[in-house]
């Protein structure tokens, strides 16, 4: 097992340096400057843009430019942001919190709503309730979440007052006040985030279900005398978990990729909204650290899902 | 004559016998600026007229918590290394200028304990020093005294090019003394009739020597307090996430008396103009949001919720179309819009005149930028003492057409005019932004109608502000016929602002397009206003001067004014903001107070 983890691990490392190349290649590349809004300022002289620029090593050609990443990431040096004149790691790790208790929030929101939902109304295929879920989720999935973000905030902000659409990192309570506000004010954002999550979910789910219920084993089960509530939590839903934690696995880079608008939507200041700021004032450092990140994400969740294959089923051996 | 006039009125308001109020008035309606009038005062013998303060509350403190939305949100929080205004809006919370400018561009004391004039000797008659008296008794936040050598210092560490600060162009040429623990003196090479430049305003705003000594030059960005300042501003730093959150609280050692009002203050970024507008204005849930370019009737709807609303500052912001003078479509040298070329349809200069006919500034004003625009024939729109009153302009498809006939150009088969087979056909470019596009939609109708074909183009802000002399879409290439932007007047005088059109400032390949003088207008006359006024210390004359350039470029169609853009913030209702067009919007912050 642990042997089998390393070499997923090592074989990770050309697969990270590929992605890496392409990433820096692409946004050098990409035109756009992090001094522009100096270009504008009177008050500015244009070779204070230049040395800048230079003094930032941004005229440097792109092969030198990369080498210099690579050999300063290896050393665990993640850049220098153009923009705050800090380092990037340093911003990246003040914002993971806020992006983790959203992203995690609205996981495990989804789950709940859709292993329930989806388990009964595969119980139960073709019924009211069973069409209704169904119905709720196309609808859930069809709606970006820029839409229903906004449409959150004119109801429950804007026409009712009850929640603040505004995100504050830092709330000035203590305790369960303290506890209360920040359930309070993510609890649009994670509903955004959690509902589009739980609306495919919930139809995966149900499919996983349906393909399980009729096998012979479990007509087996039934006909020891097992309760129902009995077959279908340990013999169905067990096998049926297999292909449903590869999805949620390897959905969860998509999931930081929805987070990355909503959070731009309710002024989150976590690792999404960094990376839209950072794009749009070109500060290719963060851009840069904060898109390898998530392509480690991606790797890293993809590595999980095997692991639990394993476990979930002990059939799949892991060599 | 206005010189003479002048010069009575300055005498007028020496004896008391004209108010210093009724002059600003007098030389605003020949075009001078506020800013302009007090400094010409200040010239003239009678000391420059300090910002009055509309501060009511009598005790310090007790306010509760200010809430800003700043959508962009500060990134860094050091003055000399701000790339924006953001910046420069989040250093001022904690750091303060000698003195700042008030709404009407009237100085306003900060850490100077007077205004320099020539009465009380701070100001040099020959214009070339200025010195400064500092506040006594001035701790910053950590409880050092503040003294003449923090002052020095930030003149050292500004102009040493290691330091790559972006206020090195303030500083540079300047040379800065210690007169005493509390006097400064500053020496400049020529004479300088804008003084007030270093050390005022929010961009200039002054860094602890003793915690930033250690870090001048090529050290400057390892400083750790560039993330957090130690100044001596009403509000003391407590926390700074970059691009989210600045805090502070209240600083009760501050040197002005029963300030600041606020307990708390907090300065929240991210999102969009829009949403903002509505948190500050529909929602309440913060007190004053920047920068709101939002279209104004969508403000007024959010204005019905009665929460809060948009207030407006003037400034000297123009929003301009740039002719270009060289031809962008003929390559010299590797080089587009090169000087060598003349531009094919602009060098008549009928065809210019065409087109500043065919901008329809009121619709303009009316269906794009409402309460936040006003309609201007100048390029230069503020300070109102160096505004041209000799310019009109005038929308006439009818004029604009006949113009053109007049000049030979007649319509082809197509509709499209020509004269000696070339077609009347432009590029139009601008950068991405709404206003913008439906600008370039408006003109482009009425230059059809008069049988001229415009092709329009956006480039991404972000590239077209940029000084990456690889891209061929940045403003100062100008690889287009006409374009359309600001620049935004950061100080109440035009001097920087006038000086980038001079011939020796022309965009070239040679000068890796660093040159500001991006139409690449080169006249003769207009380089002699310019230098006449730059070694004018006569106020009058020096204005005059540049009253003169601002109808050169007007005459010769070099820019087609569109809009004289004012700063629009959103402001809860009982919030007091002291806001000025020629400040940062925190430049004021001392004198801010909520009402009952």
């Amino acid at each position: 097992m642990s042997q089998y983890v390393l070499r997923r691990l090592l074989i990770a490392i050309p697969s990270l340096l590929g992605i890496s190349l392409v990433l820096f290649v692409v946004l050098a590349l990409a035109p756009g400057d992090p001094f522009s809004e100096l270009a504008t300022n009177p008050n500015v002289p244009p070779e204070v843009a230049a040395a800048l620029r230079a003094k930032f090593g941004l005229d440097d050609p792109i092969y030198l430019r990369y080498l210099h990443w690579l050999s300063a990431m290896a050393h665990g040096d993640w850049g220098f942001s153009f923009v705050s004149r800090m380092n990037v790691d340093a911003l990246i790790l003040q914002r993971l919190p806020a992006t983790l208790y959203v992203i995690g929030s609205a996981q495990i929101l989804a789950l709940l709503i859709a292993i329930p939902v989806g388990v009964y109304a595969a119980t139960k295929p073709y019924s009211l309730f069973d069409q209704i879920a169904n119905v709720l989720a196309f609808v859930g999935f069809s709606l970006p979440t820029f839409f229903t973000g906004i449409l959150f905030i004119l109801i429950f902000s804007v026409t009712l007052d009850w929640l603040p659409f505004v995100y504050s990192s830092d709330i000035k309570a203590t305790g369960i006040r303290w506890v209360l506000e920040m359930i309070r004010q993510a609890i649009m954002p994670v509903a955004v985030l959690g509902l589009f999550q739980a609306a495919s979910m919930t139809r995966f789910v149900r499919s996983a279900m349906l393909d399980v219920i009729r096998l012979d084993y479990v007509t087996t089960a039934r006909a020891k005398g097992l309760g129902q509530a009995k077959v279908i939590v340990k013999h169905v839903m067990r096998n049926a978990m297999i292909p449903v934690v590869t999805l949620i696995a390897l959905q969860m880079p998509a999931v930081f990729g929805g987070a990355i608008v909503t959070e731009q939507i309710f002024r989150i200041p976590g690792i999404g909204s960094l990376l839209i700021s950072s794009i749009l004032s070109n500060d290719t450092p963060v851009v840069m650290a904060v898109t390898f990140v998530f392509a480690c994400l991606v790797v890293l969740f993809n590595l999980i899902a095997d692991v639990l294959y394993g476990w979930l089923d002990p059939r799949i051996s892991l060599r | 004559m206005l010189d003479k006039e002048l010069r009575s009125m300055i005498g007028q308001v020496k004896d008391g016998r004209m108010d210093r109020r009724a002059f600003i008035q007098r030389l605003a309606a020949v075009g001078l600026t506020a800013p302009l009038a007090n400094q010409i005062l200040a010239l003239g013998g009678v000391a420059m007229a300090e910002g009055v303060s509309t501060y009511k509350p009598t005790k310090r403190g007790g306010g509760g918590a200010l809430k800003l939305l700043w959508w962009q949100g500060p990134t860094l929080l050091n003055p000399h290394f701000a790339t924006g205004t953001k910046d420069q809006d989040g250093s001022r919370l904690f750091y303060e200028p000698l003195a700042c400018w008030d709404p009407d561009g009237n100085m306003k004391l900060v850490l100077a304990a007077e205004i320099p004039s020539i009465q009380n000797g701070g100001l040099a008659a020959d214009g070339k020093s200025v010195t400064w008296k500092l506040k006594p008794g001035v701790k910053w936040h950590d409880g050092k005294p503040f003294t003449a050598d923090d002052v020095v210092f930030n003149w050292e560490y500004s102009k040493d090019p290691a330091t790559s600060a972006v206020t090195i162009a303030t500083y540079r040429d300047i040379v800065v003394e210690k007169v005493d623990d509390l006097t400064v003196r500053i020496l400049f090479n020529k004479p300088t009739p804008f003084w007030a430049d270093a050390f005022v305003g929010a961009p200039n705003s002054i860094i602890p020597k003793h915690l930033f000594a250690d870090y001048k030059g090529a050290k400057s960005r390892e400083a750790p307090n560039n993330l957090s300042p130690v100044g001596t501003g009403p509000y003391k730093f407590l926390e700074f996430k970059p691009g989210d959150i600045v805090r502070g609280e209240l600083n009760p050692d501050y040197h002005m008396p029963n300030r600041p009002y606020f307990d708390t203050l907090e300065m929240k970024g991210g999102g969009d103009a829009v949403s903002a507008a509505r948190a500050v204005i529909q929602t309440g849930e913060y007190d004053f949001g920047y920068n709101i370019q939002v279209e104004d009737d969508v403000l007024l709807r959010l204005e019905k919720g009665g929460k809060g609303k948009a207030i407006y500052a003037v400034g000297g912001d123009t929003e301009f179309i740039a002719l270009n003078f060289t031809d962008p479509n003929t390559e010299v040298d590797g080089e587009r819009s090169s000087m060598k070329t003349k531009h094919p349809l602009f060098s008549d200069p009928a065809v210019r005149k065409a087109l500043a006919l065919l901008v329809d500034r009121e619709a303009v004003k009316k269906v794009i930028y409402g309460r936040a625009g006003r309609t201007t024939a100048n390029f230069l729109n503020g300070p109102e003492k160096f505004v041209s009153k000799n310019t009109s302009w005038e929308f006439s498809i009818e004029k604009a057409s006949k113009m053109l006939d007049d000049a030979g150009w007649k319509p082809g088969a197509d509709g499209i005019r020509e004269k000696d087979g070339k077609k009347l056909k432009l590029l139009y470019q601008t950068s991405i932004n709404g206003p913008r596009q439906k600008t370039q939609a408006i003109v482009k109708q009425a230059c059809q109608k008069a049988g001229i074909d415009v092709e329009l183009k956006s480039v991404v802000a972000s590239v077209f502000f940029s000084s990456d002399a690889g891209n061929p879409d940045i403003y100062p290439k100008f690889y287009a016929d006409m374009e359309m932007f600001q620049i935004p007047m950061s100080q109440p005088d035009p001097s920087q602002h006038m000086r980038r059109y001079m011939s020796a400032n022309v965009a070239t390949k040679e000068n890796k397009w660093q040159g500001q003088n991006f139409p690449r207008y080169v006249n003769k006359e207009y380089d002699e206003a310019i230098l006449a006024a730059e070694g004018e210390m006569d106020p009058v004359k020096r204005a005059a001067f540049y009253i003169k350039a601002n109808d050169i470029l007007i005459a010769d169609t070099v820019f087609i004014p569109v809009q004289h853009r004012l700063k629009v913030e959103a402001a809860a209702n009982n919030l007091v903001c002291v806001i000025s067009g020629w400040a940062n919007e925190t430049d004021n912050l001392f004198d801010w107070y909520r009402e009952a």
